[in-house]
């Protein structure tokens, strides 16, 4: 949908007047547009485009409400902007900036809103689920889905944005409707034999559609794009099932996380399982490397230290600085267990990401929250293992090389590839916290997004050397 | 007749034949006869004296006198006494009987017992074994309740997880419907009904520039047709993918099929590998894929015997290359001794140049000085430049060898090192893929599940 050469941001500031403390919550939503110069950043009730490379302000637009969710078009003329609780969609245009459009909803709520992948469509889903509307930028025309499913990932566009699959509810059954895009005509309507539809995924080459089923069962389903079942896989059952699912970039591959700790990789030819990747808490007898994050701790001076120096010093005591050590095998991973007597446990893996070279997979299994574990999928085997002093937020891949960028919430990014990996102080003041980070799609520069603050990270080619800017 | 009767006297035992007929008596004509009666007599008394029974004959003046009373008691005590022995023969008779078949009940008994015993022990052992046997049983049924119990917790634990799952869901799902009722009577009470709205300046262009189409019957049938291209062009990519693939793996396992055979028959002539051109024409025939299969398989057993074989050698291999470290060890003390050889011809040379220079300082006639001088120089020269080449000759043998001598020992340490490599990895592979064209094919082989195994 992108291949952004800018950036778009927003935080707003939510004061939640419903409880009896009020607290400010600042949030940061990041979407990657398209080739553009431009780089939007919300604050509260104002939309600020500026330049990704000079971060000059190009454009300031003002919404009614306090937006919760932005999205740049795929050719990144226009921004979207929801207001969930006021029901209302604003559309920005960056080729004419007097340009408006307003979707108000009405009593019929807003839950979520999104483009479509011709960037002239805007799809909102009413609350309670009622029913997807359609708007259309370019024609009067509107258009009404009925009976979205609620769940996980009930909708999903191919790459090519061609094709949409909706998930549906309807008498207690599930269905799939698969949608052409360009005029929502409903190509295929088909019932998916799941108990309870939790998500649809295309594949990368548009040609399979994954479904799969609630945790209550293990069951994933896939489909060709005319409708036809092609195979139905199953790895166990009553224990809990699916908590995540993963699509190569060639579409050869399919991983399934599941909540026994387990990635279950199927093959595109005969979708057989062709390996599991288990998560031991206790590594032995792999040609894998162990990587663990030692904090060195800055030494503390002695009573007579003026105060500035002593505060100067506080600043540093928060930025400790770490480095990877290469742990001997055998190595014990910190296990967290979890409590089993609540809903949807931490346990199981819940995030997976390929490389974009398909070689290699980054898996993160809950009950083992500090650790990074990084598959070769040439090998099918464990390549790397990347064990943090706190619980790891979130990981992406370079969308152009075999690169993972990691942040556990510290004032730290942390960069894996083949060669080694680093770990890297954000230089700010006070306690910068990575909550997550994001690649701009070149793989030249990273986006890390704290509470109130954000970072932008480059890097050099060649060496990684990186510069930062805070953007507050 | 005196004789005789003496004969008789000195034995205390009368030792006329006894049978066994107690109630024959014995020939009494050969005890007393007409001469002997005096002897008899005295004989007879002193016998019946001994048992205490009167005498028979009293001696007188006449001569011995038969006393009749006493003979007739003699007679007739012995006659009590001989009816008292019978009686107690017959007692003991009897009583030798009844041992007799005591004992003959005794030992029926007594093997009638043993063999009871024997059926006991044979039993006993019977029971024994079946008491093992049922231990065992109460063993691997208590393993059983084991696992059982743990299936059941397990399946208890699933169980709750689910609970826990559901009972989260359909609070989600309650107060998600609680929402709906309260937005339902907020839009009753409401009356104004918000509509949707929607505002635009001016609407856009599509993204590609082209116009909207109605949407007609041509139009689904268009979508109908371009959603079977893409999963048409999809598939035909993939089976180009495939074919490739399979031509590749075909090709793989072709050399692999050459290198073995030469590996395990290095001179016999190539006439197998000639096949492979035919092969290469109709490998898409199910008929020559499985000839290529079953060749492999064959080379491969064959390979692998070979390999075993190898790798008994090595063990010999092994300890024979340590002994090429003996003759390093002789080879560096003939370095140090060329060495010493060489600092030793250097001295001498040195030596020789000095005494040169004597000479030629040394004060002496002219002419026959100079002469003497040259001859000796020249000789000196001579034998010199001799020793000179003979010396620069030994040294490069001596470059050389050593030269021979390190290349042979790193050649040697290298030749060591990749026999050892490649038992290694023959050894692995051997262990890793005992059976390699079985129901698994290696995914380093291909990305994508074998094709291969596809078509059996």
């Amino acid at each position: 949908m992108a291949d952004g050469r800018s950036w778009s941001y927003n935080r707003g500031v939510n004061k939640s007047k419903s409880t009896q403390m009020c607290r400010n919550t600042t949030f940061f939503c990041l979407t990657v547009s398209l080739p553009a110069p431009p780089q939007a950043t919300c604050v509260q009730y104002r939309l600020v485009v500026r330049d990704v490379n000079t971060l000059q302000i190009l454009h300031l637009y003002t919404c009614l409400d306090q937006i919760v969710h932005m999205e740049w078009s795929s050719d990144s003329l226009f921004i979207l902007c929801a207001m969930y609780k006021r029901g209302l969609v604003q559309v920005w245009s960056l080729e004419q900036p007097d340009w408006y459009c307003k979707i108000d909803e009405g009593s019929i709520g807003l839950v979520s809103s999104r483009w479509s992948p011709d960037g002239r469509h805007i799809l909102n889903t009413t609350e309670f689920h009622l029913r997807v509307t359609v708007w259309s930028l370019c024609t009067k025309a509107v258009s009404y889905i009925k009976y979205p499913k609620a769940c996980q990932k009930g909708i999903d566009f191919s790459r090519d944005g061609c094709y949409m699959a909706l998930a549906e509810r309807r008498d207690c059954r599930d269905y799939v409707s698969v949608f052409v895009c360009d005029d929502w005509h409903l190509l295929r309507h088909f019932e998916t034999e799941t108990q309870d539809l939790a998500g649809v995924e295309w594949s990368p080459n548009g040609c399979v559609l994954a479904v799969w089923d609630s945790c209550l069962e293990y069951k994933v389903l896939l489909y060709s794009l005319d409708g036809r079942l092609l195979s139905t896989f199953s790895a166990y059952e009553w224990s809990l099932g699916i908590k995540s699912l993963a699509w190569s970039p060639s579409s050869q591959f399919l991983a399934i996380g599941s909540y026994d700790g387990k990635v279950r990789i199927l093959n595109h030819i005969t979708w057989k399982k062709v390996t599991e990747f288990d998560h031991p808490a206790s590594i032995n007898n792999t040609k894998a490397v162990v990587y663990k994050e030692v904090e060195r701790k800055p030494v503390v001076g002695s009573a007579d230290l003026s105060i500035q120096q002593h505060i100067t010093m506080g600043s540093t005591l928060f930025n400790t600085q770490s480095k990877y050590e290469i742990c001997p095998l055998p190595v014990q991973v910190p296990v967290v267990k979890p409590d089993l007597d609540r809903a949807n446990p931490k346990v199981g893996v819940s995030s997976m990401a390929f490389s974009s070279d398909n070689r290699y997979l980054a898996t993160k299994n809950d009950n083992m929250a500090c650790v990074v574990w990084v598959w070769d999928m040439q090998r099918l085997g464990l390549l790397a293992v990347l064990e943090q002093t706190s619980a790891v937020r979130c990981f992406q891949w370079d969308p152009r090389r075999p690169r993972l960028a990691l942040c556990t919430g510290n004032a730290k990014l942390y960069l894996w590839s083949p060669a080694g990996c680093v770990s890297v102080q954000v230089p700010a003041e006070g306690g910068f916290q990575v909550q997550s980070v994001t690649w701009h799609c070149s793989g030249d520069s990273l986006i890390l997004l704290g509470k109130e603050q954000l970072c932008l990270c480059y890097m050099e080619v060649g060496e990684e050397e990186e510069e930062d800017d805070d953007v507050k | 007749s005196m004789s005789s009767l003496r004969q008789y006297s000195q034995s205390s035992v009368l030792p006329l034949p006894m049978t066994r007929n107690p109630y024959t008596m014995p020939t009494i004509s050969a005890f007393c006869t007409e001469d002997n009666v005096s002897e008899c007599i005295s004989y007879i008394n002193r016998e019946v004296s001994s048992l205490g029974f009167p005498l028979l004959c009293t001696e007188s003046n006449n001569g011995p006198e038969l006393n009749l009373v006493a003979v007739l008691n003699n007679v007739y005590n012995l006659l009590q006494l001989h009816r008292r022995c019978l009686q107690t023969v017959e007692d003991i008779e009897v009583e030798q009987v009844k041992s007799n078949s005591n004992m003959d009940y005794l030992q029926l008994s007594n093997t009638r017992l043993k063999d009871q015993l024997e059926l006991s022990k044979r039993e006993n052992t019977g029971l024994l074994e079946r008491e093992r046997q049922l231990q065992l049983k109460v063993k691997s049924l208590h393993n059983c309740l084991k696992n059982e119990k743990e299936e059941v917790q397990k399946l208890q634990s699933i169980i709750a997880s689910r609970a826990t799952q559901y009972n989260h869901d359909m609070k989600r799902k309650e107060r998600e419907f609680g929402k709906l009722k309260e937005r339902l009577n907020q839009l009753l009470i409401d009356k104004k009904d918000k509509k949707q709205t929607f505002e635009v300046l001016n609407y856009v262009g599509r993204s590609d520039g082209k116009r909207s189409l109605w949407k007609t019957g041509k139009t689904e049938a268009r979508h109908e047709g371009e959603m079977y291209k893409t999963l048409l062009n999809d598939y035909d990519s993939r089976h180009k993918d495939l074919l490739m693939e399979n031509a590749e793996l075909k090709k793989v396992l072709q050399q692999m099929k050459r290198d073995m055979v030469t590996i395990l028959s290095p001179r016999k002539p190539k006439d197998e590998v000639c096949d492979s051109s035919r092969e290469s024409l109709e490998l898409s025939c199910e008929h020559a894929r499985e000839q290529l299969t079953n060749s492999i398989r064959q080379q491969w057993r064959r390979l692998k015997s070979h390999v075993e074989r190898l790798d008994s050698q090595a063990s010999l291999v092994g300890e024979r290359a340590n002994m090429n470290a003996i003759p390093k060890e002789v080879h560096e003390e003939e370095m140090d001794r060329l060495k010493l050889e060489i600092q030793q011809y250097k001295d001498f040379i040195h030596t020789q140049q000095q005494l040169l220079q004597q000479q030629l300082n040394s004060p002496c006639d002219d002419e026959t000085a100079s002469l003497l001088n040259d001859c000796y120089m020249q000789e000196e020269k001579e034998r010199l430049k001799e020793d000179w080449k003979s010396f620069e000759e030994k040294r490069k043998n001596f470059e050389a060898e050593r030269r021979n001598f390190t290349e042979a020992a790193i050649r040697l340490s290298h030749e060591r090192k990749a026999f050892e490599e490649d038992r290694a990895t023959w050894l692995k592979h051997q262990f890793l893929n005992l059976t390699p064209f079985g129901d698994q094919m290696k995914p380093q082989m291909s990305k994508s599940q074998s094709a291969l195994s596809g078509c059996k």
